[in-house]
């Protein structure tokens, strides 16, 4: 930690702008090696299985991350400034159960999607009263309305399902671009991008990072650190409102145990990605690089004919992993120094 | 200045009653003392697994994987009950405790050794204890004829008036009351919690006593996870499914601050029978059940709520930063 | 559990407890320095010196929690090393920390015996034995509460009580009490001095730091002075005055090491009037001259802090106007604060003023990402050239500026917070402590700047316990007692005596005793 302090003080008082240069920096980074991850498993993989190398196979199996990994982007941001959201799939629940009740009322495939989407902000706007104006921990308040949002959809659906979405409305989870490419493809790298963006290239973003690494010192900063984190839950409920709307579309119908355990994926895919769960750094293509290694471990896998519960071994230990695997490399340094 | 614990497991208990009240004025067999105890059996499990939960949250940690734990321990038991119908079962119920121990003890290595943070250690133990169950059942049931009688039967044995499954929560209440009260671990969780910068000054080891908070929550689901099993009679890999949201919702519920070192025994048992009344009361009341997870997450909402309240602090708060004299 | 030894030792014959040579550094600090520290039995030896000089580092030393780099402890002439508060404890050493170190979810009994609780014969806490002995401890030091009551239910004074108790409760042969005084009303200073008289007639040696010299003359029977982390001199405490302790204290000179600059004082800037909070401070009413700089000195405690957050922002005060140029301004948030041109460089480096976990042209833009920034999108050129600029005017010392601001020293990161600042272009900045536990290379840099500010036109607020800087660096100096203000003194009324005694509240000149 401590190698590179103000060692030399140079007789010219001139201080560089950087250390190492960019390269040096992205090839020593967590996406790097994850990256390195993502392409050993893509390659292990293609051996493993004849029907890897397909490209229908492969574009059937980016929908094992595109809709987490929408709400994974907006949790990144939410998780780097410290707070969590234990409720995104309990929101897709209650999101598309509202569709579904909508669409008992004769709504079209506009109309189901902005009702989505606005009840996704809403559930954010629920989230971020809880935690920014009444300052309670988000991660008590989440785990209460992940049971209360799905309660809900519970309560309107009991055993029953919303079925008969329009076919103009499958497009959103069965549609195709071009060729192999789906439109949950296009709008996974939408929001890929529009989150790289928000992140690292905006003022909001630094924000974000300064809040994360420090809440005091980002107020002391005269940063409004409420709104931001308002905000924050506002996306991720967005996201999930969205990811509501491809997932419905997806299976072409809703019922109450929609996307159950999602929220615990999508964390997954945050930690992977390199984003510290206590907050304060990790970055977007790190997640982007994240959801990839998660889809293409689950759809190698399946290939094999692996069951899904036996992949989320792996996805556990990877999690894990990725964390104390550093942590015993620095222990195992310290201990060779005299 | 009032003392804020009593005070909140009042108000619960209170809340408790007045349901038990409500409900009793339409519909008065539910306040039947045979039909309280059949609530009370029912409502074990989640009381016992609360207990574990409760030590780990006043620690500042939290405890993912009791429900997996215990669906693993469960599975595990099962299996040696149909290879080995012989084993008595005190034997099993310590093999369970052992298991669980030992799961809640690779939880607590992770925190104590390598300081990963707890909600990421058993988010993954979660799903990889979910995985092994996979594994080692192959997917498949234990069913009720594969298990010996006496395996099934020990939860549902009647001692002066009460399944053996609720004395096993009675007991664990009890040893909880003094274990927190009256032992020196039991007075260390709270230190650790509450003020772990003090602990170290008053010589307690913080990562230590995480470690041991998670074997005890461990060993407790390892437990749990036997009485189960026996008392459905059956195993599978997705039993209990979820329930670890309904163990931290006990939790909460009944006062035990995430934040560490505020709760206690009674919060807890409180918390879980609460939930307990909520879920059989539906039923009987004639409200769909599809009602039970709404209520118990605006119960979650209001009790975290109501509790940040009760605690804020009064007055002279930005001098404590006065502590960092260098 | 409360037996006690018999007080065998004459004094004066060989120290109980001795540290000599005692070293500790910290990564870029150099906390201690070979310093030396004798305690004798039945005796009260008053460890003095300024925020910074080691005192507490001492303590932590002596308590087990930090291990020295260099230098030897003795008890009773043997050489003895702790590895842990464990170790100290067994050894009989134990502190009367500041209220931090008890624990608000346990009864006081509990707070009193937490370690070494009495046992039953089953190994379980016998709690009935533990609140009786608890209870004598308590009536032997008056404590107005039952051993049962909550701890949080008590007040800062009982909380006090409920950690000298816990000192007594094990079988301590020396007692440290590190600022024991600071939260007591006078009644309960008076109990605390009985209770210590107690303490030495039992034989125990006793350490008692404090800032007061009013109660160092009354109670104390030697004295030690550390000074930046060395030390300075030893005696007893009948051969010094106070006038000579302060001296050795303060040390050096005071105006040789300052910046003498001719800043002209322009016009008000900044009038509070009637500021009021409900637990901090009350009836505060200054102004604040552009080009000024006007110190604020006073114990810790007193109320200075909380008064600039609040006129930062980071609290409301119930009552009370703030005006900027003469124009009311409502202050709710820093945000607030700083689009008004009043910024705050906080005591608290690591938690409040710098993020240390970003880089250093991060710091230094994140108030100002508006300026540096094309419609809420980052301009990373204009950010380095900024940071550029600020960390030259700072003379900065860094590797490059890209750096995580936690690589740098304590006065660097000082650098960087008030470059973060200076880059905002305000008109008033408030340093809060601004060389607490810097180098004294880098103070020298901080006093330079901040006279050059204030040269530049800026109204500088530096709130300082350090004598020397206020009266080195001050135009005028307000001097706050009990969150009010106690004097107001003009540059040609400032002494150190004058500072003292006014921010202790001693009336009478020197004869504190």
């Amino acid at each position: 930690m401590t190698d590179a302090t103000q060692t030399r003080p140079a007789p010219d008082r001139h201080v560089p702008d950087r250390l190492n240069s960019r390269a040096a920096r992205i090839f020593k980074s967590w996406e790097a090696l994850l990256l390195a991850v993502a392409i050993a498993i893509f390659v292990i993989n293609s051996f493993a299985s004849p029907y890897f190398l397909s490209a229908w196979n492969l574009s059937d199996a980016t929908f094992n991350f595109t809709e987490k990994a929408m709400i994974a982007f907006a949790m990144a941001l939410l998780i780097i400034s410290g707070e969590i959201d234990l409720s995104v799939a309990s929101i897709i629940a209650l999101a598309s159960t509202a569709m579904g009740l909508a669409l008992q009322y004769g709504a079209g495939t506009p109309e189901l999607v902005i009702i989505g989407l606005t009840v996704g902000l809403l559930c954010g706007a629920f989230n971020g009263f809880f935690v920014t104006v009444l300052g309670l921990p988000s991660i008590v308040v989440t785990i209460g309305t992940m049971s209360l949002f799905r309660g809900i959809s519970f309560i309107i659906l009991g055993d029953d399902a919303f079925r008969g979405y329009p076919a103009s409305f499958s497009w959103f989870g069965q549609g195709y671009i071009y060729w192999v490419f789906t439109v949950e493809m296009l709008l996974f790298v939408i929001i890929a991008v529009i989150y790289g963006i928000l992140l690292h290239k905006t003022n909001f973003g630094r924000a974000v990072y300064a809040i994360g690494n420090n809440p005091t010192g980002a107020l002391f900063s005269g940063i409004r650190v409420a709104r931001v984190k308002f905000i924050l839950f506002l996306l991720t409920g967005l996201m999930s409102g969205i990811a509501a709307v491809c997932l419905t579309s997806r299976l072409g119908s809703t019922r109450p145990s929609i996307a159950t355990g999602m929220e615990l994926e999508v964390v997954t895919m945050v930690v992977l990605g390199g984003v510290n769960i206590l907050g304060g750094s990790g970055t977007i293509p790190g997640v982007v690089i994240a959801a990839f290694v998660m889809g293409l471990v689950t759809f190698g896998l399946g290939l094999l004919n692996v069951p899904g519960i036996v992949m989320s071994i792996f996805i556990g230990l990877l999690l894990i992993g990725v964390i104390a695997l550093p942590r015993l490399w620095a222990m195992a340094a310290e201990r060779r120094k005299p | 200045m009032t003392r804020f614990i009593p005070v909140r497991e009042t108000i619960l208990a209170g809340a408790i009653l007045v349901l038990l009240l409500l409900i009793a004025s339409r519909f008065a067999g539910f306040v039947a003392p045979s039909n309280l105890a059949n609530v009370f059996n029912d409502t074990a499990p989640l009381i016992i697994l609360a207990l574990g939960q409760m030590v780990v949250i006043l620690t500042r940690c939290i405890d993912l994987s009791v429900a997996a734990n215990l669906a693993l321990t469960g599975m595990a038991v099962a299996m040696i009950n149909v290879t080995m119908p012989g084993l008595p079962i005190p034997v099993i119920i310590a093999i369970a405790i052992l298991l669980g121990a030992i799961m809640g003890a690779i939880n607590g290595v992770l925190v104590w050794k390598l300081a990963i943070p707890p909600i990421v250690v058993t988010l993954g133990t979660m799903t990889i204890f979910r995985g092994i169950i996979f594994l080692i059942s192959d997917g498949k049931w234990v069913n009720s004829h594969e298990m010996s009688p006496a395996f099934t039967a020990f939860p549902r044995m009647e001692l002066l008036g009460l399944p053996v499954l609720s004395w096993t929560a009675i007991i664990t209440i009890a040893l909880f009351g003094i274990m927190m009260a009256r032992t020196q671990f039991g007075r260390s969780i709270f230190a650790v919690g509450g003020n772990p910068h003090a602990a170290v000054y008053t010589g307690i080891n913080v990562g230590k006593t995480q470690f041991w908070a998670f074997v005890v929550s461990g060993a407790l689901a390892g437990l749990t996870g036997y009485l189960w099993v026996s008392r459905f009679a059956v195993a599978y890999v997705d039993i209990a499914g979820g329930f670890e949201l309904e163990v931290v919702a006990a939790c909460v519920i009944g006062g035990i601050s995430i934040a560490g070192g505020v709760g206690s025994v009674g919060g807890a048992v409180l918390g879980a029978i609460f939930l307990g009344v909520v879920k059989n009361a539906l039923p009987v009341v004639n409200i769909s059940p599809f009602w039970q997870l709404a209520i118990s997450g605006s119960a979650i909402l209001i009790a975290v709520a109501f509790n940040a309240r009760a605690g804020r602090t009064k007055g002279r708060i930005i001098l404590k930063s006065a502590e960092a004299t260098q | 559990m409360s037996t006690r030894p018999a007080p065998a030792i004459s004094p004066d014959v060989s120290p109980m407890v001795s540290m000599d040579m005692i070293t500790k550094t910290f990564p870029g600090v150099k906390a201690l320095d070979q310093v030396k520290l004798d305690l004798y039995a039945g005796q009260v030896t008053a460890l003095v010196g300024e925020n910074g000089a080691g005192k507490s580092t001492t303590v932590k030393i002596l308590t087990g929690i930090y291990q020295p780099n260099g230098g030897t402890i003795r008890i009773d002439g043997d050489p003895i090393a702790f590895a842990s508060p464990n170790d100290a404890a067994k050894a009989g050493i134990t502190a009367i920390h500041q209220e931090t170190v008890l624990f608000d979810e346990l009864s006081v009994a509990e707070n009193i015996f937490i370690g070494h609780a009495p046992r039953t014969r089953f190994g379980l806490i016998d709690t009935a034995q533990m609140h009786r002995n608890a209870a004598k401890l308590l009536a032997d030091i008056g404590a107005p509460f039952s051993s049962h009551t909550q701890l949080r239910d008590l007040g800062i004074a009982n909380k006090h009580l409920v950690a000298i108790a816990r000192a007594l409760s094990v079988d301590a042969r020396v007692v440290i009490m590190d600022e024991p005084t600071a939260a007591l009303s006078h009644k309960e200073i008076e109990e605390l001095y009985e209770l210590v008289e107690t303490l030495k007639s039992q034989g125990k040696a006793i350490l008692f730091i404090s800032h007061k010299f009013d109660e160092i003359f009354r109670i104390a029977d030697r004295y030690t002075v550390f000074r930046d982390g060395a030390f300075v001199g030893d005696g007893k405490i009948d051969d010094i005055s106070e006038g000579d302790l302060v001296t050795m204290m303060v040390g050096r000179s005071v105006d040789q090491i300052f910046p003498q600059s001719d800043h002209a004082i322009g016009d008000e800037v900044l009038k509070v009037v009637g500021y009021e909070h409900p637990t901090e401070f009350a009836d505060i009413n200054f102004t604040l001259n552009k080009g000024e700089i006007l110190g604020f000195y006073g114990l810790v405690g007193a109320g200075r802090s909380e008064l600039m957050q609040a006129l930062f922002g980071i609290t409301k005060p119930s009552k009370g106007v703030c005006r900027v140029n003469g124009d009311i301004k409502v202050i709710r948030s820093p945000a607030d604060a700083v689009s008004n041109g009043i910024v705050y460089v906080p005591e608290d480096r690591g938690k409040q003023g710098a993020i240390i976990g970003l880089p250093i042209f991060q710091n230094i833009t994140l108030p100002s990402l508006g300026k540096t920034s094309k419609s809420g999108f980052l301009k990373l050129a204009e950010e380095f050239k900024l940071a550029r600029e600020y960390s030259q005017r700072l003379d900065l010392r860094a590797a490059a500026l890209d750096q995580d601001v936690g690589n740098l020293s304590g006065g660097n990161q000082q650098k960087v917070v008030i470059a973060k600042w200076l880059a905002t272009q305000p008109q008033v900045i408030i340093l809060d402590e601004p060389t607490k536990g810097i180098d004294i290379g880098s103070k020298a840099a901080v006093h330079e700047f901040m006279s050059e500010l204030a040269a530049q036109g800026l109204s500088v607020i530096m709130v300082s316990s350090e004598i020397p800087e206020i009266i080195g660096m001050s135009d005028r100096v307000i001097v706050m007692r009990d969150g009010r203000i106690a004097a107001e003194l003009s540059k040609d009324e400032l002494t150190p005596e004058t500072l003292v005694r006014h921010a202790a509240g001693i009336t009478t000149d020197g004869a504190a005793a």
